[in-house]
């Protein structure tokens, strides 16, 4: 306990934190539902995961170890600048290992290693209505979703289909939770979607700047939209990861210096932790192959 | 002479003489409209307007703008809320439902599988950021379908129907002409298979040989689907083409209803008589 | 012999509302009964309103007064008293109007226009074009012609399509305005033919004939429609 003088607590008043909590309770009480919350204005720019950030201060506690990352990495700037506002705000012990970690805070990936009944993940979301390319008003996105009226959706997939042969939304990939509530999982890739499944840990969602709260439940199902002829499925490599050979793990492409490119984990914990457990790679380049 | 037409005007009021008739002309209506009205504020947009619509028929509505054909088409449409007066609408396997009693779930699913409404302009019956394939998959992703393959053909099928070329399947409407958006729209519409669709002046706004045969295709959809349909136009043409029955309507009261032909040929009102009176003849 | 048509005590008045409400009385008390096989031809001078007759028992025009009754399936239809949906289909499966001028359906081809009554009644495309052809054939239209949209033909050319599709349905009432007008000798002939058939097929006529060689030919009765105009300020 070092936290800065003259601040509350993880930043937030306590008040703030109260309303908070009573969103991410009915959030979690009618999985996938989009609640309103007071969003605040945080000491970052909208989009820097201002909803994420707060959703974390509403629910920290002393004791909690938290864990952020960005892209499933932990040392980018806005993993490493997150982590330092609550170790300041809030005088948290934080982690880079997922499996130490209470809370995660992630924009754009769901871990490799698997979450447990202790965890919370909370995400970064930037658009929370998964409609909202093809039906801008609010007014009617609401009522779509007060009806389970979901036929849209399924007109930008069988617009993908048409035009590019195959389902090509590969990350923000549109789910329906609880056999209820269409959702948009944030732009986490497709590869990350089955993770939600009957997901053992509390998922948490944040938009700040559009002031909205949604949550996913543990053991809660959760469905990607697809069509019959068109099932959904995840992204594949044709070779595992450059560096700890793991074949099941999200890849990114890595430019290198000399021109040549390599593909490793995007999720650098999981890499670093199978490189400690002695798993090299080839450094080979292998290619993606479109799912 | 004026007790006829007086007569006759109250013949439109009430729906008593028609439903007798629905008895011998075999069944209930599939539209029963009775003492529609709605005001704007102190003017009258619509007023006690009744009428049985039979599976089949096609009712046009004419009058000048303002005479309230456009409200009473988004009356029926359950668009506009009523200020008096009642909708009953037959559903498969429920007979005859007061659709202000309809959930708004049940009246949704009504509008976009047994309903169809196709307006004025086409943008705005079209989504106009998809395909033409995805306009006319639309209700059928709606209300379930989730083969596309079979969503596809459907749609072109469709476009067929309609007599667009479906190679332009995967094309955005926004390069179509204002007659092919209108065709589309139909297509869109007619998807589902309704047994109702509303339709608000479908050809105005279209060059005329355009306007022929858009015309002639609605003609022909109407008879071949058996479609009971509500136009609303401003032109005597269209109604003679493709209605059964004609509503004249004035200050938003119906002056004058009858048998196409009839009301176009003999009309009995002083205001249906100067309407007939002012198309230049062909 | 089956009554068909009986028209008792038909009023037509026309008021023209927006030329000072003048009151134009055409038809007055018109008494007509017409039976199975008949052929009633209505005479009297232009003007006298023989037209407007067939159009009141078409239901083209209202009656202004008095009774229509035709037979319609096996029971009685009053005409004034029918709803357009009676009307309708009184007209698709009993009543047959030939009327001097054909109203175009833009963009239809000819063999469409005259099979068009059949397919109304349920029977297949392709057989009712086989018997709209055959009868297009008698009444010598140009093959070449069946497949165009009838607009740009001539007016007797019109005349037969007109007549074909009044006839191809075989109903048992038809009306007839001057349906020979417009044609030649030999072309008249086959459509008095036509006629006869209808007729001895049990079909009630009524029509206005005004050459009087056909009217003679096919009316098996004459029926005198007088002039009965006045005009009078409401």
């Amino acid at each position: 306990m070092n936290a800065l003088p003259g601040y509350n607590f993880a930043y937030l008043d306590e008040q703030t934190k109260r309303m908070i909590r009573r969103a991410l309770l009915k959030a979690v009480a009618i999985p996938g539902y989009q609640v309103p919350f007071g969003s605040r204005e945080m000491p970052l720019p909208y989009g820097w995961g201002t909803g994420g950030i707060q959703v974390t201060a509403s629910i920290l506690g002393q004791e909690d170890v938290l864990k952020v990352i960005d892209q499933g990495s932990d040392d980018t700037t806005n993993a490493v600048n997150i982590r330092r506002f609550f170790n300041r705000t809030a005088g948290m012990a934080t982690t880079d290992r997922t499996e130490e970690a209470s809370i995660i805070q992630t924009r754009h990936r769901i871990p490799e290693k698997p979450l447990n009944e202790n965890q919370i993940l909370v995400f970064q979301v930037p658009l929370p209505e998964p409609m909202t390319r093809l039906e801008p008003r609010e007014a009617v996105t609401r009522k779509l979703h007060a009806l389970a009226d979901y036929g849209l959706m399924h007109v930008k997939l069988y617009e993908d289909i048409a035009r590019y042969g195959h389902i090509a939304t590969t990350y923000d990939y549109p789910v329906l939770v609880n056999g209820r509530y269409l959702m948009a999982p944030s732009p986490i890739p497709k590869f990350d979607n089955p993770k939600l499944h009957m997901s053992p840990a509390l998922q948490l969602f944040g938009a700040g700047r559009e002031k909205r709260v949604y949550a996913i439940p543990p053991w809660t199902r959760v469905e990607s939209l697809d069509f019959e002829d068109h099932p959904f499925s995840i992204q594949r490599w044709q070779q595992p990861c450059a560096l700890c050979d793991a074949e099941d793990s999200f890849l990114d492409e890595v430019v290198l210096d000399g021109g040549g490119r390599m593909f490793v984990c995007s999720d650098s914990d999981y890499c670093q932790t199978r490189q400690a457990a002695g798993h090299t790679g080839s450094e080979n380049t292998p290619t993606e192959v479109s799912a | 002479m004026s007790a006829q037409h007086g007569d006759r005007a109250a013949a439109a009021k009430t729906p008593g003489p028609l439903s007798q008739l629905a008895g011998k002309g075999g069944g209930a209506p599939l539209l029963r409209v009775e003492g529609l009205s709605r005001k704007y504020g102190g003017r009258i947009g619509c007023s006690d307007v009744s009428f049985d619509l039979h599976a089949g028929e096609v009712l046009a509505v004419v009058g000048e703008s303002g005479s309230g054909k456009s409200t009473l088409l988004q009356l029926l449409a359950t668009r506009l809320a009523l200020d008096a007066g009642s909708l009953h609408y037959q559903i498969t396997g429920r007979g005859l439902v007061d659709l202000s009693a309809l959930s708004e779930a049940d009246r949704r699913w009504l509008m976009r599988t047994d309903w169809g409404y196709v307006e004025q302009n086409p943008r705005d019956g079209l989504r106009m950021n998809v395909s033409a394939g995805a306009n006319v998959g639309e209700r059928l992703m709606a209300v379930g379908a989730r083969h596309y393959g079979e969503i596809r053909s459907t749609a072109k099928d469709w476009l067929q129907r309609v007599e667009m070329d479906p190679a332009r399947l995967d094309e955005l409407p926004t390069g179509f002409s204002g007659g092919m958006q209108q065709r589309l729209q139909i297509a869109r519409n007619l998807v589902t298979r309704p047994r109702l669709v509303f339709m608000d002046e479908p050809t105005a706004g279209l060059d005329v040989s355009v306007q022929a045969r858009l015309l002639d295709l609605l003609r022909e959809l109407v008879t071949d689907l058996g479609l009971a349909a509500v136009i609303v136009t401003h032109d005597l043409a269209v109604a003679r083409l493709l209605a059964h029955r004609i509503l004249v309507m004035r200050e938003g009261r119906v002056v004058e209803t009858g048998l196409t032909d009839q009301v176009l040929d003999d009309p009995q009102h002083p205001y249906t008589q100067l309407l007939v009176s002012s198309v230049l003849q062909v | 012999m089956e009554t068909l048509i009986e028209v008792h005590g038909l009023e037509k008045t026309f008021t023209l509302h927006n030329q000072n409400s003048a009151r134009i009385a055409v038809l007055n008390d018109v008494t007509l009964s017409v039976g199975s096989g008949e052929c009633v031809a209505l005479v009297g001078p232009s003007g006298a309103g023989k037209s407007t007759l067939l159009r009141c028992l078409f239901g083209n025009y209202l009656a202004s007064a008095g009774a229509i009754r035709l037979r319609h399936e096996g029971r009685w239809v009053d005409l004034p008293q029918s709803a357009p949906r009676e009307i309708l289909a009184l007209r698709r499966s009993t009543l047959g109007y030939v009327s001097q001028f054909l109203r175009v359906i833009p963009r239809v081809p000819t063999l469409d226009v005259v099979a068009e009554p059949l397919r109304e009644l349920g029977v297949e495309t392709a057989s009712a074009r086989e018997r709209a052809a055959a009868l297009l054939a008698r009444l010598h239209l140009p093959e070449r012609l069946w497949h165009l949209p009838p607009a740009t033909f001539s007016g007797g050319e019109q005349q037969r399509v007109n007549i074909a599709r009044g006839l191809i349905a075989e109903k048992p009432i038809l009306l007839l305005d001057e349906p020979t007008a417009s044609l030649d000798a030999a072309n008249a002939e086959r459509v008095a033919e036509l006629i006869d058939e209808a007729r001895r097929r049990g079909a009630a006529i009524v029509g206005i004939f005004h050459d009087t060689e056909i009217r003679g030919r096919v009316a098996t009765r004459l029926h005198p429609v007088a002039v009965e105009k006045f005009e009078a300020v409401a």
